[in-house]
Parts: C-alpha cells; sequence; structure tokens
C-alpha cells in the first residue's frame, strides 16, 4: 500500500512538475479565464500586455480606464526591464507560438526585422475596427506596414528631440539662456553646435563640458537624415552614406575638441553627471525629460530648460502589435487600437512625457499647450510638435539597432573615452558589426 | 574518491525499501491467520509476493531518483545535443525553425575569429588574477577561523555573506566604487596624490576590477569548504607536530596543506568552470552597453561573446558553436586537471 502511494506521489510530482512548465508557457497565451462561477456570473476576459521598461501605460492610467469602460475586460500587464532582454524573449516566443502575451510591445529599433520576419505571426491591424490610420504620422504608420500593405503595429510614441540645457552653466559661459535665443544659436545645423560648444568650452566652469557625449551627438544627428544604414533596397549602406560619415565626424570633432564628459549614456557615471550638474548639454528626446527630472533631482529645478535641435530629429519610440497565437485577438486588437488613438496618446504624454505618433493629437489642449514645470515652464507640446512634424521619413533596416550600437558603444566610445583617432574608432566600429551582421 | 560516495548508496536504499514494504505482508497476511498447509492459491500468492518484493526492490529507487533523471534529460541534455545540432547550421533567432546545414563551418570561423580569441584570452587572464588570490586568501582565512575564536560562528556567516549576494546587487555597488569621477577607490587613490583610473576603459584595469567583483563573492565560500575540510584532519597529526615543535606556520604548511590537497584540488576545478563560464559580473560592470564586454572588448569573456552573438546578433548557430567550444574547452581541463591530481596522489 504504502509503496504504492509513494509511487503515485511520486510520479504526479514528476509529471506534474513537468506539466507544470508547459502549463507556465501556455498561460499567458491561452488567458481567456471564464470567471463565471463568481457573483454575477458575467464572463469576464482577462487580456494581458507585455512590454519592457516603464513602458507608460499602465503608469499614465490607461489600463484602468479602458476596464472601467469595459466591465467584462480585466487588463494585465507583465514587463521586462530592458529591451534587450524582452525582445530576444520575444522572438522565441512568437517562433513557438506560445507563451506570447495578447499584446506585446515593440521598440523601434526592432520594428523594421519584426515587419520583415515575424508579419505573418502577427495580426493585421490595418482591418481592425476602430483603428484610425489616417491619425498617425505617415512614417509611423509605414514603419509597421509589409510591402503587401498589412500593418502589424500600431505605435504608441516617437521620440522627437530638442537639446536640453543648463540654463545656470550657459549663463557661467557667457551664452545666451532664453530658450528662442539659445534655438538661434544652432537652428539649421549641427556643426553650429559644435561652434556653441567651442564658445562654452572657452569660459567653462571648471569640471563641466559642453555635451554629455559623443555618442550622444552622433545619434541625435543621424536621427536627422532621412538616410541612415540602409539604402531604399534594404542594403546596407551605414559604410559609404555621407550622412553617417557626417554625423560621425562632427561626433568625433566633439570628442577630439575636449567638448564632451566622457560618459556614457545610461550608465550610473552619466546619472552622476546629471546630478552634480558636469555637463551643459544633452540631445534630448521628449521621452528623456521624465528621465532628466529623475536623476538631476531638485537641485537641478529651473536650471534646465529645453530648445529646439539644430535639425529636427527621432530617437526611439514604440508599437504595439497583437500574436496571430493569441486566444484573445479581436479583444486584444480593439485594445490596441484604443490605447494607441490620439487621445489615449494625449494622456500618454500629459502623464508620462512620451510624446504621441498620432498627429491628430498634437491639436489637443493636452499636447499642444503642454509645458514642463520642472524645465522652466518649456512650452514642451510646441516644442516636440514641431520636432516631430519635421522629422524626415527615415528609411530603417532590420539591423538599425545592432548598427547603431556598435557605432556608438564600439567606436564612438573609443574616440571618445579612450582618446583613439576618429579613424581608429570607426575601423573597431566596422569590424565589429561585419561580424555582428555576418550569420 | 567523490564518485564512490553515491556508489555506497544502494544497499542502504535497499534496507530502506525493506523497511517501508515489510508490512504489507503482514497487513494482507493477517486475514488468514492460521493456514494449516499452504494451498496451491496460497503459494502462488506466496510466488506472486516474492516476485513483487523483488521487482520493488529493483525497481522503486530508479522510480525514486527518476524525477531528477527527467528533468535533466529535459533541461539538461535535450538542449545540450539542440545546441549541437544547431552548432551545425545556420540559424537565426528571428526564425529558428529555419536551419540550414553548414556543417563544421561555425567552429572553424571562430579559429579566425579575432573577437572570438579575444574573448578567450580575456576569459583566461580574468580567470587567473580572480582564482589564484581568491583560493590563497580563502585558505588564509579558512586557517584563521580554524583557530578557537569567541563567535566563530559570526564569521563563519560573514564569511558566506557575499555569495549569498546577488551578482547584480554586488556589481552594481562595484560598479559605483569604481566610477571614473565619483568612484570611491579612485577617490581613496586621490587623498594619496593619485590620478583618477578610469578603471573600465583600461584593458588590465577593467580586468581587475571585474576579478575583484569576483574574488569578493567567492572567497568566503571557499573558505567555508576549507574550513570545513580542515576541522576533519586529526588533532593527533597537530599534537604531534607541535610535540616536534613545529610552529603554527610549520604545522599550516607541513599538516594542514597536504593533508586539504584533494579539497584544494575541488576548489580549483570548480572555480576554474566557474571563471569559464564567467558572464554576470562583466555583463554588469559594463552598464548600458550590453554584452560588449567595453569600448575595445576589453574585458568580454567567453559567456559575454556568446551571448552577444545568440541574443544580440540573433545567431543562434554561432553561438551555440561558442557554447560547445566552450564546453570542449572545459572538458579538456577536466582531463589535464585529473591527469594532474592522479600525478598528485601518486607523489603523495
Amino acid at each position: 500500500m504504502r509503496r504504492a502511494v509513494i509511487l503515485a506521489v511520486v510520479t504526479a510530482l514528476g509529471a506534474g512538475l513537468l506539466a507544470g512548465c508547459a502549463k507556465d508557457s501556455d498561460e499567458p497565451a491561452g488567458s481567456s479565464s471564464k470567471a463565471g462561477g463568481g457573483g454575477g456570473g458575467k464572463g469576464t476576459t482577462t487580456l494581458t500586455v507585455g512590454v519592457f521598461g516603464a513602458f507608460g501605460l499602465k503608469e499614465a492610467g490607461l489600463y484602468d480606464e479602458y476596464m472601467k469602460l469595459n466591465k467584462n475586460i480585466v487588463i494585465k500587464q507583465t514587463s521586462i526591464e530592458r529591451n534587450e532582454n524582452y525582445y530576444p524573449q520575444l522572438l522565441t516566443h512568437l517562433g513557438s507560438g506560445s507563451g506570447l502575451a495578447d499584446i506585446q510591445a515593440v521598440e523601434v529599433n526592432n520594428i523594421a526585422e519584426i515587419t520583415a520576419t515575424q508579419a505573418g505571426k502577427l495580426v493585421d491591424l490595418g482591418r481592425t475596427d476602430g483603428v484610425q490610420k489616417d491619425a498617425f504620422l505617415p512614417w509611423k504608420l509605414a514603419q509597421a506596414t509589409t510591402k503587401d500593405g498589412r500593418t502589424i503595429a500600431l505605435g504608441t510614441d516617437i521620440g522627437p528631440q530638442g537639446i536640453c540645457y543648463r540654463k545656470d552653466l550657459f549663463a557661467k559661459a557667457g551664452l545666451p539662456t532664453d530658450r528662442e535665443a539659445v534655438g538661434r544659436l544652432w537652428a539649421g545645423d549641427w556643426n553650429k553646435y559644435l561652434d556653441a560648444g567651442k564658445q562654452f568650452k572657452a569660459k567653462a566652469p571648471k569640471g563641466t563640458a559642453f555635451v554629455d557625449s559623443a555618442s550622444g551627438v552622433m545619434a541625435a544627428i543621424t536621427g536627422s537624415n532621412e538616410n541612415r544604414f540602409y539604402d531604399k533596397d534594404g542594403k546596407v549602406v551605414y559604410k559609404t552614406n555621407p550622412s553617417v560619415k557626417q554625423a560621425w565626424d562632427i561626433a568625433a570633432a566633439f570628442a577630439t575638441e575636449g567638448l564632451t564628459g566622457k560618459l556614457q549614456q545610461f550608465t550610473p557615471a552619466w546619472d552622476q553627471g546629471y546630478a552634480n550638474g558636469t555637463f551643459a548639454t544633452v540631445s534630448c528626446p521628449a521621452w528623456m525629460l521624465g528621465y532628466i527630472q529623475d536623476k538631476a533631482g531638485a537641485p537641478g529645478k529651473d536650471k534646465w530648460d529645453v530648445a529646439a535641435a539644430p535639425k529636427p530629429s527621432n530617437w526611439g519610440g514604440s508599437f504595439l502589435t497583437v500574436p496571430e497565437a493569441g486566444k484573445n485577438k479581436a479583444e486584444a486588437a480593439k485594445l490596441a487600437a484604443w490605447l494607441t488613438a490620439p487621445e489615449q496618446q494625449a494622456k500618454l504624454f500629459a502623464k508620462r512625457g512620451s510624446f504621441p505618433s498620432a498627429k491628430a493629437a498634437y491639436s489637443l489642449p493636452a499636447v499642444s499647450g503642454a509645458k514642463h514645470t520642472y524645465f522652466g515652464g518649456a512650452p514642451i507640446g510646441q516644442i516636440f510638435s514641431e520636432a516631430a512634424e519635421g522629422v524626415p521619413v527615415q528609411i530603417i533596416g532590420p539591423k538599425d539597432l545592432i548598427i547603431a550600437q556598435n557605432l556608438a558603444d564600439i567606436g564612438m566610445l573609443q574616440v571618445d573615452q579612450k582618446g583613439r583617432s576618429s579613424k581608429e574608432g570607426w575601423n573597431a566600429a566596422v569590424k565589429a558589426i561585419d561580424n555582428a551582421l555576418d550569420q | 574518491m567523490s564518485m564512490l560516495g553515491p556508489g555506497e548508496r544502494p544497499p542502504a536504499g535497499h534496507s530502506t525499501t525493506a523497511v517501508a514494504a515489510a508490512p504489507s505482508p503482514g497487513e494482507e497476511g493477517a486475514a488468514p491467520p492460521l493456514a494449516p498447509a499452504p494451498s496451491a492459491a496460497e503459494e502462488r500468492r506466496r510466488a506472486r509476493r516474492s516476485r513483487r518484493y523483488r521487482l520493488d526492490v529493483k525497481w522503486s529507487p530508479y522510480a525514486f531518483v527518476m524525477p531528477f533523471f527527467v528533468f535533466f534529460l529535459a533541461f539538461g541534455l535535450f538542449p545540450l545535443l539542440y545546441t549541437g545540432w544547431a552548432s551545425l547550421h545556420r540559424v537565426e533567432l528571428t526564425a529558428p525553425t529555419d536551419m540550414e546545414w553548414v556543417g563544421l563551418r561555425n567552429f572553424s570561423r571562430l579559429l579566425e575569429d579575432e573577437f572570438f580569441w579575444n574573448a578567450l584570452r580575456n576569459t583566461v587572464t580574468i580567470g587567473l588574477i580572480s582564482t589564484v588570490p581568491q583560493l590563497l586568501m580563502a585558505l588564509g582565512i579558512a586557517h584563521l577561523l580554524n583557530y578557537r575564536l569567541r563567535g566563530s560562528m559570526f564569521f563563519r556567516v560573514a564569511a558566506l555573506t557575499p555569495y549569498a549576494t546577488s551578482v547584480a546587487a554586488a556589481t552594481l555597488v562595484f560598479v559605483l566604487l569604481f566610477g571614473r569621477d565619483y568612484g570611491m577607490i579612485n577617490w581613496t587613490l586621490g587623498l594619496a596624490g593619485f590620478d583618477n583610473v578610469d578603471w573600465q576603459n583600461g584593458e588590465w584595469t577593467s580586468q581587475l576590477a571585474v576579478s575583484t567583483i569576483v574574488i569578493w563573492r567567492w572567497t568566503g565560500y571557499n573558505a567555508l569548504i576549507y574550513l570545513a575540510a580542515m576541522q576533519s584532519i586529526p588533532n593527533d597529526l597537530y599534537e604531534s607536530a607541535a610535540l616536534d615543535g613545529a610552529s603554527r606556520r610549520q604545522q599550516f604548511i607541513h599538516v594542514t596543506v597536504p593533508s586539504l590537497r584533494p579539497t584544494i584540488l575541488f576548489t580549483c576545478v570548480v572555480s576554474t568552470i566557474g571563471a569559464t563560464q564567467l558572464f554576470g559580473e562583466p555583463l554588469l560592470f559594463n552598464g548600458s552597453a550590453g554584452a560588449t564586454g567595453g569600448a575595445d572588448h576589453q574585458f568580454q569573456t567567453l559567456g559575454l561573446y556568446l551571448y552577444e552573438q545568440g541574443w544580440v546578433n540573433l545567431h543562434l548557430g554561432r553561438a551555440s558553436a561558442i557554447a560547445w567550444a566552450m564546453f570542449l574547452i572545459l572538458l579538456v581541463i577536466g582531463a589535464v586537471n585529473w591527469l594532474l591530481a592522479r600525478r598528485l596522489s601518486k607523489s603523495a
């Protein structure tokens, strides 16, 4: 008797644990839980949303609002801190058709690869009711539309850039502090930004630099060019593209002229730079304002301001997709459409500073009238709207992220932090990219 | 030695199952208490029972160890074999089912892949400058802990706390300590009149910093292993050594260290495996840049390079080849170690 029991327990344990694994990966996909046994007996549908980082949808209260509007829907969010961990997992889940949330977010640097390689596994949101295709910036919509016209993702935010600058440091260096005048200082030309840097350096307070990092400058300039790393036919052309070369040269000049704080963005040292006020400017997409406010803290209040960038430029932004493998595709598509509608995007901007990708939102008062108190009451709605409308329609390719990352974290970082020559840095980056792109 | 341990278990296993099984015949046998003569039916029942008993003794242990091996097959062996299969293909994470046979191409290209050799070199140097001081320090600390100490339990627990800390938390703190502009180490050096050291960007400085984290985490752990081994050294050896006039230091060198030889070998093997797979510390030491291991790949280990190929560049086939190369390197190290151990035990 006892022996049988032990055997049964062992088998059950083993089987149960194994089954548990299978169940685990199924659960997010098969999340239609009919909780009908309770009081009201009404069926509810649980929708899961998979995002990376502090995506903002939840934080801005959009889920709560949707659940209030649709009593039969329960929304649950799972978040993975970093996109570099989130994205490979999303790919493996799409590959196996399991473990997927009903809605999955995708970062703009990955959208070309998703559109090119995973379109068959994603719902065509262009045909979903309630999706206002005309509301989006045309290029944002185009980025998630396949060659045969399926729109597999809806844009949430974009990253139009301004230049955030420290008024107190500008004043000490004899530069103008008014945001209009600061914008005029470098309007239309990134070289003028470099000149302003030289001017700043001549009279800069000790221990301060003009800009945080050369890589940041490079990202801003490449973001303002129509052509970057790929040409229209999808060929990798960054090596010969004059606009990439120009971005590289100007950024390298910042490094060799000693205008940078020799920092790497999103590292603890960079955060300390904000906290200690050791650099005067940084090219900041709309979503970075909150970050600066966080890191510079109370002492930085009213010292930071934001001006227009030399040229309109974009950095970052995200999309929402609905995987075909989900069990609540129809409901999920409805939710995705609602979350990316102009009104909701305006709310996300008001609460979180993520700038709408829906053009229709720019005229809404929540955007057009937005002012940022931390940045001296800067009219950020107006500044970033203007930038957003001027951003060129960029050709994006599947490996944009890898190319950009290696140019910044290998090549430009060597020039900036290790004092290598511009040529050495470039060669190192090219070598690393060649190795990364080679299958 | 250690392989004999589990091998000696089966007899013990037998006896426990026998005990567990013993009551059951008794229970069933209670129904006919005093059978005058064993009938044919009874014979058969007895035969069946004894057959069941034999089967039980023979197979139950397997059932008990099954769960582990089922898990091992599912999560250990299968991934290993699948990785080997994938390493012979061109396969991308964007389409994992779309495999193209390339034979040993992924391995042969490693031979001319300077990033691979750079990572291998870094792994070896970081491994050496972390493992050697770590084991020496662990030995010293274990020796000290072996003295009669007040609050010895406290010190033992304290020695183990770094090991219990998560790599992520520890590394984040070390990143701050090793910061270029506001790091505490540079601040201290500054007090002594040195310039700021750019820990992360120098080749040696970054490797030193990474191995510091490793040393900090694992020294206490190894010290406790040594301590446990030291406490099993018979006291008579020390007494007779003391009678012969050996000092504490001489006792350590001539009694403790030779008796610890197998343990030292064990920690060497474990530390070498750990060093070859070094991943978390260098990954997090790089802040946001991910798996590059610094602007110049100056502290990119094999583990990081594998991760970069697989999860950043999404080349599953190439990453699998690196994983298998690492496995083969470990096998070689294991073989060398085994030869060394045999040589040592012969000479002893």
